[in-house]
Formats: structure tokens, sequence, C-alpha cells
């Protein structure tokens, strides 16, 4: 533990010190992802006989459980995290395992853990938050505070994100090392490493990736997404299909929507995966283009106050942590959205804060959570 | 926080916010400019068009008696693509239907396949249309039948039972009319995908006969009740319902009850040709309004039972229809079939003589043979006849006048080194007729026949100089012979001349001319008629159900011959003496009724499937009555020996339907008004589901 650690305040923790703007814009998006869920599943389950609420519940828990783990995330002051960094990275790391061995298997991929009563873990959400907080502590907790990280430090925090990335390739779910890549990258920039490690990286994702689909690493259904989104008609029955299809639910949408619960494609259910990966669709079509845009100003409103407060705090470490969660959003939002308008090929990735789905849930909220906790200590 | 960190901290900060400009901008592109295209989409994502065929208009005879109506049928079908989910492929389910409807397994099975999916020597009775059209097995199923399927459906997937309007023959006269009326089938890909015709797949439309050329009045608007679905094809909600509108109706020219008489006829003259030792294989029978050129009957050998098309067709009928060995019963030989019109075509050269000076009261020559050049033409059965005037040499049908006029007219003309305006009375007669030319029959597919002229000469030299100059190599082993040989010398020599020999058979209409048995009626409504002919027509009107005239078929003159009227009385004189006293006097002996005509025996070359020579083809084509020509009658027997003793009797009985006395077909004339019917009560019509009657006896 370094000796500079101070208690500044007492560790408290309440919503008087969180950032508002940022509490409110996360919660409206929890109540429009709630609706749209709702919206996205009561048709079709009410049309086969099943509980029209059935999604709407389990969405509502998994807000709550996140919310508490969020609420949770604050309260231990961030600086002490540090002591536990090495358990929550090795804990996520433990997970990544777990499921390659026990793991069941969704869409191609070896990324789920079930548990009796039909509760899943996707332990790679969960490792978002430990690459994150183990790189962050790598990079902020070194002998000599005075520079500016070293080509060694930079490495050795790599090698903290490295473990648990192999760890998610080998499932193979390339949506989550995409975005973990991409907060790995814009932690070593804002730790003021050497500039050349940035756009090394950035090279090496973009030979890898190639390098990857060229030897047939990357598996042939995540190679004919990737065509599909070149060509969507290429492959209209599979991923070309539901890409085309989104884009047309949520082009039939148009300036105004066509009312949450009346959307014609959403009801019908044209889109596969609407209340998870494909939530967007639902608000593209049912809320038009006036709701879409609301949605993705509440995030530029959660992206520019995560910004205020990685900016504000004065503690490294604090802003590390800030930057790897704003890179953690900001690219699952964009590779999920431009997804479903066709700007990004299809990668099994859910949107933040308004898709249907546990893990994600809780690790987005715990990712608030640190936020929050950041903000908390630096005022 | 130093410099680097929070330089990068702002390259950071730009990239987020170009990425959420990038996808604002999107949003927009996607959801306000381009907004139309997808609503678009996504309409036809969400909606299925259920279609309801329309009830097809009825075709009636001259005085409104259905010939085909639609009347409700319970028509079985079969998915294609639900066949081929099952594990099976579906071949226990086709033979589950085969068994109940007493059905060939393999019949059906050829019926689920598709056209394309199947080698081409072997398509007979495959299915013309896609994979995604139901595929109808079978009509008018029998109630129980239907019941038994659609109450136990999960045990025959992919077969769904419908009631639909059907295509029906009531043959209230015994009529057959089969190629006439042609016949309806599934729509073809190609007509789907014509934006002009805007049709839907369940149709069916035209596909031979009336049935096709006038379709578009007959068909109809499907009703269309438009739905939407779901992902899982289930029908949330009813967005359109539109009734389908009934097709309107044809009334035709055909009168049902001569048609029969006049098929009946033709099938008689056929089996006596057959009795008489000729192959007989094909037959033709007509019935022209002189004045009008209406079709008052037309019958062509051999027939099928249109039905047929209903009831499931079997790999055999479908095969039998358009096999050589069956006779080709699809063709319509009145409107397909090309012939020789032999001596039929004397009164045209008749015409030709007469507009090149010779007098056709006057006295010539008829003997025994002519001899041309190196060849010798013989008269007909080697007999000369002496010096008799031009009226006897028409009726006894003296062939040997012809060869010296015709060989004169050709040496006036220049011979082998034709003249540059030469007369050509032969070839200018022949083209007033209108030979090489269609009738205009409004039946589609009408075959044009050929005039072999100076032009056509040529054309057939150039397409065939290559094969005559090359004869010994290009030619098959059997045709070596040296008789062909010399002349594949001559025709690669001067092949694209009119030979002498061509102009002396062109005469006696042997050699290259052509004409269908419907031409042939059409010449002699002409002749009848003092040169004006008319476009013949079977329809009459088109009329909509509640019996609003939509359409009424006026006649349409073809062409007029321009002929001094006493050549015409000439022509008149002539064919009245072939009846009395000429070649049709013993076919004609005792019939009440005056009428003219004329033999013809056509002299076939080719072979028949076995290798046998073809018998020649018995012509008889003729006006009634003399003394005021109403009629054309025309038959043909391809194959059928003599003219007199095959066509012309045949001739002879459909005179006495028609013109009975005391019970004339058309006592006060052919109706010349539209007849009123009631089309309710057609719809209401009784009609054997088993199959028509033809000729008075059930077809299997």
């Amino acid at each position: 533990m370094s000796a500079n650690v101070k208690f500044a305040r007492p560790a408290r923790s309440n919503f008087a010190g969180f950032d508002k703007i940022l509490l409110a814009a996360v919660a409206a998006l929890l109540v429009i992802g709630t609706l749209l869920v709702y919206a996205g599943t009561r048709e079709w389950f009410r049309s086969n006989d099943l509980d029209p609420e059935y999604y709407l519940k389990r969405h509502v828990l998994n807000i709550l459980i996140g919310g508490l783990l969020a609420y949770g995330t604050t309260l231990i002051d961030y600086r002490l995290l540090r002591a536990y960094t090495p358990f929550v990275w090795g804990a996520g790391v433990l997970g990544l395992i777990l499921v390659l061995v026990i793991g069941s298997t969704v869409n191609s991929a070896k990324a789920w853990l079930s548990f009796p009563g039909g509760f899943q873990l996707q332990p790679a959400e969960l490792a978002k938050v430990s690459i994150i907080v183990g790189m962050a502590m790598v990079l902020a907790e070194r002998k000599d505070l005075r520079g500016d990280p070293t080509d060694s430090d930079v490495a050795k925090s790599l090698l903290v994100a490295a473990i648990p990335v192999g760890l998610i390739l080998l499932q193979p779910d390339l949506g989550t090392v995409l975005i973990i890549s991409a907060a790995v990258v814009a932690m070593i920039g804002a730790s003021g490493a050497p500039i050349r490690w940035v756009v090394g990286l950035i090279l090496l994702a973009i030979a890898g990736g190639f390098a990857a689909v060229q030897t047939g690493v990357v598996s042939e259904y995540q190679v004919n997404r990737l065509q599909s989104f070149i060509d969507p008609a290429a492959d209209p029955q599979l991923s070309g299909y539901q890409l085309r299809q989104a884009r047309i639910t949520i082009g039939s949408g148009g300036l105004l929507g066509k009312g949450l619960f009346d959307g014609p494609q959403t009801n019908g259910r044209f889109v596969p995966e609407q209340q998870t990966d494909f939530i967007f669709t639902v608000a593209g079509e049912t809320l038009g283009f006036v709701g879409s845009s609301l949605i993705l100003m509440l995030y530029s409103i959660i992206f520019f106050r995560a910004f205020v407060i990685a900016r504000r705090t004065t503690d490294l470490f604090g802003r590390l942590v800030c930057v790897g969660v704003i890179a953690w959003f900001v690219f699952q939002t964009f590779e999920n959205i431009g997804m479903t308008m066709g700007l990004m090929p299809m990668t099994g990735v859910p949107l933040p804060f308004l898709s249907y789905g546990g893990s994600s849930m809780f690790a987005n909220l715990i990712g608030v959570g640190l936020l929050q906790n950041v903000h908390v200590r630096s005022r | 926080m130093s410099a680097k960190s929070r330089l990068s901290l702002i390259v950071f900060q730009t990239l987020v916010v170009s990425l959420v400009l990038a996808l604002f901008g999107r949003l927009f592109y996607i959801q306000v400019l381009d907004s139309d295209r997808y609503q678009i989409a996504a309409v036809s994502i969400q909606s299925r068009d259920i279609v309801t065929p329309a009830v097809r208009g009825a075709i009636t005879d001259i005085n409104g008696v259905p010939m085909v109506v639609d009347l409700p049928g319970l028509a079985v079908s079969i998915s294609r693509v639900d066949l081929d989910k099952q594990e099976d492929q579906g071949v226990s389910v086709i033979a589950k239907i085969a068994s109940i409807f007493n059905l060939e397994y393999a019949d059906v099975f050829q019926r689920t396949r598709l056209c394309g999916e199947l080698p081409k020597d072997n398509r007979a009775g495959c299915w013309n249309g896609t994979r995604y059209q139901p595929i109808p097995i079978i009509g008018n199923a029998a109630k129980e039948d239907a019941l038994r399927i659609m109450e136990n459906s999960d045990q025959f997937p992919g077969i769904e039972v419908a009631s639909i309007p059907i295509r029906s023959y009531p043959s209230l006269s015994g009529e057959n009319v089969a190629h006439v009326l042609g016949y309806v089938g599934a729509v073809s890909d190609e007509d789907l995908r014509n934006p002009e015709f805007n049709y839907y797949r369940s149709e069916v439309v035209g596909k031979a006969g009336l049935e096709v050329q006038y379709n578009d009045y007959l068909r109809g608007i499907p009703g269309v009740r438009t739905v939407l679905v779901n992902r899982k094809e289930v029908v949330t909600k009813q967005s359109k319902n539109i009734k389908a509108i009934a097709g309107n109706n044809l009334i035709t020219n055909i009168d049902a009850k001569l048609q029969a008489a006049t098929e009946e006829a033709l099938k008689r003259a056929v089996l006596r040709a057959r009795s008489g030792g000729y192959r007989g294989d094909a037959g033709s029978a007509i019935v022209l309004e002189i004045k009008t050129g209406r079709v008052l009957a037309m019958a062509s050998y051999p027939t099928y039972d249109p039905t047929i098309w209903q009831r499931g067709l079997t790999v055999k009928q479908a095969t039998d229809l358009f096999s050589e060995k069956t006779g080709v019963p699809a063709l319509s030989r009145s409107i397909q079939g090309l012939f020789a019109p032999a001596s039929t075509f004397k009164t045209i050269s008749a015409i030709a003589a007469d507009n090149a000076g010779y007098d056709l009261n006057g006295v010539y020559n008829c003997p025994a043979f002519v001899e041309i050049g190196t060849r010798t033409f013989k008269n007909f059965g080697s007999v000369g006849a002496g010096r008799i005037n031009m009226e006897q040499a028409m009726a006894i049908s003296c062939d040997s006048i012809w060869y010296q006029i015709a060989y004169d007219e050709w040496v006036r003309d220049g011979g082998l080194k034709p003249k540059a305006n030469a007369n050509d009375h032969f070839f200018k007669a022949a083209a007033a007729f209108g030979i090489g030319k269609s009738t205009g029959i409004d039946l589609p597919s009408e075959a044009v026949g050929r005039l072999p002229d100076r032009e056509w000469k040529q054309r057939w030299y150039e397409n065939n100089k290559d094969f005559f100059c090359d004869y010994r190599n290009q030619a098959k082993k059997a045709d070596l012979t040296p008789y062909l040989i010399e002349i594949a010398r001559e025709n690669c020599l001067d092949g694209n001349k009119v030979r002498a020999g061509d102009a002396v058979n062109f005469s006696i209409g042997q050699g290259d001319t052509l004409v269908t048995p419907l031409k042939l009626a059409q010449i002699y409504a002409a002749i009848a008629n003092n040169g004006t002919y008319y476009q013949p027509q079977v329809a009459r009107a088109i009329v909509d159900q509640d019996g609003v005239v939509i359409k009424d078929f006026k006649p349409i003159v073809a062409g007029k011959v321009d002929v001094k009227q006493s050549t015409w009385d000439f022509l008149k004189r002539s064919l009245r003496a072939v009846v009395t006293r000429g070649t049709g006097a013993g076919s004609f002996a005792g019939l009440p009724i005056e009428v003219s005509g004329k033999t013809g025996t056509a002299e076939v070359f080719g072979r028949n499937l076995d290798g046998s020579a073809k018998d020649d083809t018995s012509w008889f084509a003729s006006y009634g009555p003399t003394a005021n020509p109403k009629y054309a009658v025309v038959m043909m027997v391809s194959q059928g020996g003599f003219g007199s003793s095959t066509s012309g009797v045949g001739v002879r009985e459909i005179y006495q339907t028609l013109l009975a006395p005391g019970n004339e077909i058309f006592p006060k004339g052919v109706p010349s008004a539209i007849p009123k019917v009631d089309f309710k009560a057609v719809a209401k019509v009784k009609v054997d589901p088993t199959g028509v009657k033809i000729n008075g006896s059930k077809l299997k």
C-alpha cells in the first residue's frame, strides 16, 4: 500500500455526493431500457401464451441487483480498492477459466456459466471491470510517480490485460475483446505513457485482426458476420438477414416512431434477439428519430460527465479507471448501435443500460459505481 | 496531470465526440432522409396477401349454351417446400394421396417435380411453376376424400384442400371443342415477373386456345386479403380486404350442336379412311359463315378430354398429348396442320389461267401424261380424258391440262432465266387469296402456310445451298441413293430457280405449297362470296356477369380477290359439277340439298415413324347452299386416301346436320344478335365430374 494514500474525508457515500447529472442520465436510460425490453417481448410472449411481463420482471430485477452492486462499489473508497485489486483481477480470471471448462455454448461461443434455477453469468462482462481496475493499479502504483510510466510499466499493465483477453479470445467473444482493447489503449494513452505504445497497439490490433481472419483463428461464424456486414445480401438467412431486418426496423420508425407498443416490426419480432443485442431497433421503430436521438443524447451526457470526473480527479488511478470505463462504454455503445444501423460489423455485444441481460447490466452499473466513487472522492 | 496525459485525454474526447456524431448522422439518414424506403421494405416484410381466385368467365356457344364454366371444386394441392422438409422428402404423403384419389404414385410424384429439375426427355407431367406455388394435384376431389384429408391434416403434412372455382365442361350437346377452348394452367414464372400482367402466384391463366386469346377478359381480378404476420407467419391483424371480381364471359360463334356433329363426322371420316386401309392419322373439319367469317364449328382429330387438366394429369396423358405415336392430340390441325391443297387449288389455277388469257369456256386436251423436259407428269390415275371443256376438267379434276398451261406460262415468263417483270399469274392468284399468310383467326399459334414463289425459292436456296452442294458428306447414309444425289446436284446448281417441275406442281396444289384447313375454308368462302373474304372469328362478344356487352366482335374483311364476274360464275358452275357429275358425285348422290365443292387428294412425301410411306391427304372443300352460299365447309383427313370417299362423305354428313331440310341448325340464318344469357343460371349448370363425352362416348 502506498504511503501517500490520504483519507481527506470519512469514507462516506450517499446520493448527496454523487454526480446528479450522471445519475439522472443513467436512470433515464434504465427506465427507457425497461420500457423497450417490455415492448420488445410483450406481444410475442402474449401470442405464445406466455407471461408477457416475463422479461420485464427479470429486467427490473437485474437493474435492482445491478443498482445494489453499483451502490456497493461507491461505498468502498476506490483508493482502498487498490488493495483488493489483485483479488478482483484474480476472480475475473478464474471466472474466465471456469467458463472455458464448464461453460455453456450460445451462438457458437462458450461464454456462459449456468447456475441452478436458470441463472446465468457471463464472466467476460465482469472481467471488463477486473481488467480496468487491474491496469489502472499497475499504471498508477509505480515506484517513481514523478514521471510518466516507463516502457516496463506499460508492458506490465499489458500483461494484466493480456491474460483475461486471451481467455476471452478462446471462447471466442471477439466483440468483448475489441471493447477491452479500446479501453486498454485509452488507459495507456491517458497514463502519459510513451505515445509509440498507443500507435503501436492500434497497428497491432489492425494487423492482428487481419491475420486472425486470414489464418482462420477467428471462427467461421465471425467471418460470416463480417461478410454479411460488407454485403448483407450475401447471407440473407443468418446474420445478413438480421442486419437487414435491423436497419429496416429502425428506418421504418421515421421521425416520430410508431408508438412504444405499436411497432409492427417489433411486435412481429422480425429482428431476432431484439430485447438483448438489438434493443436499439425497438427504440428506432417505436420511438423514431426523436426518441432515438434522446437516447443518444443521454449517452452523450454520460460520456461528458465521465470526462468531467476524469479531468477533475487529481489521482492518476482514479482518472485511469474513469478513462477505462469511458472507453468501454463508448466503444460498446458505438459498436452496438453502429451494428444495428449498418455502420459496424455484427458482434454480439449488448447495449449498455438498455439491453436485457444480467451480467452486462451488473458490469455496466458497477462501471457507473466506479465513476461515482471517483467523483465522490475527488471533490 | 502530465501534459502527455492531458493531451491524450483531449484526443480521446475528440474521438468520442466524432463517434457520437457519426451515430447521430447515421440515425438521421436512416430515419429521416431514407425512411420511405425502409417503410416500404417493412410493409413487405410484415404483410401477406392472401389471394382468392376470381371466378373465371364462362365460354358459351352462339346461343349462350355454356361450353366451359367455372364451378366450385375441391382442389387438393401439395406444397413442394413442405415436402422437402419432411424426412422422407414427402414420399409417404404422396403415396397416401395417390391411393386416396386412385392415382398412380409415379404420376403424383412427377407432378411435384419442377420441370427444371428433370432431364429434358423426362419432363412430361412435370410442374411448370415454382417451388413456392401450391401444386394442384386434383381439382374436383370427392367430398368425402377431401374431408378425410382436412380432418386428419396432421397425417397429411404439406397437403392442402381448398374450395376453388375450376374449369368445368358441361358438354350439353356432346361437343368436345378442346382445341378451340384451349385450357388453363398455373401462371408461369416469366408471367409472374411481368409487371404488365400483375399476376398472383395462385392464379390460373389461359395456356392455349380461347383461354389464352381472351385471357384478359376471362381472368377477372382476384380478391386480396392483406394481413399482418409475425416472424412465425402467424396472422396478427387484417389490414385490407378486396373482394374478387368475376371475369367476363365469352360468347363464341361456335354452335355446340353443329360442333358436335362436325366432330362426329370428322371422327367417322377418319375411321372410314382406316377401314379403307389408310393410316388416317389426323383430321380437321371447319364450318365458316361465308359473309362474316364467323367460325361456326371447328374440329380437330385426334382430340383429348379437356378435363384431364383438372383431374390430375398422369404422366401417360401428358406424354400422349404431344406424342407422335398418339397423333399429337394437343395439336389443332385446323389452324396448325400444314398440308398441300392438291386439286382444291385448281380453282385458283383457273383464275390464273383466265388472267393469263386462256378461255375458260374453251376445250383442252386432257392426256394421260405430259412430258416436260426429261420428266413425265402423269394425269391422276394415268388415264386421259381426251378433249374436254374446262368445266368438265374441273369436275373430273384433270391434272394434265394444268401441266400444259403452267408449263407454257413458265416458258412465257422466261423459264430458267425469268424476265424481270414476269407475269407469275399462278403465284399472284394464290397470293390474292392470302396463301402464305395467316387467316387472322382469333386463336393463338396459327401456322401461316407457304407460298413457294420466286422469293421463297431464293430464301430456301440460300438456307439449304450448303447442304445440297455437300450432299455426299452431309446427308444420312440411307439418303445416298442415285436419285436423291441427282436431285441434290440439281438443287445445288440452280435450286434458287423456279423450275418447270415446280411451276407444274404448283398449278395442281402440289410441291411446296402448304395451307392449313382453315386457310382453305377461307379460300372457298372467298370463291362463294365473289372474292371478298373475312378474318375467321371464334369470338362473338364479351359480356359481363349481368349480360352487359363489353365488346362486340364485328366481321373484319381480310381481303378481296379481284376477278371478273364471269370467272366466279365459271368456278361456281364447275364446283357444282364436281358434286353432280365429277369426282364428288358418288359421295353426294341423293343429298337433298344443293352444295358445291372440290375434292383434293394430295401426295405426301416423307415417312411414318414405322418407315412406311405416307398416305395421301384427303380434302374436300365446299360451300352451300349452291344457290345462295352461306357456309364454307372443309374437311381434311391426313393420310386419309381419296378426297371424295373420306372427306367428301364427311362434308356431306356435316351438311346433313347443318342444312337438314326442316331441321336446319340455323333455320332463320346464323343469328346476328348477341344472345341474352343468364350467367347466374349458367353458373349452376350440372357437369358430370367424371369427364367429358367425346363424340358421344366417354374418353377414358
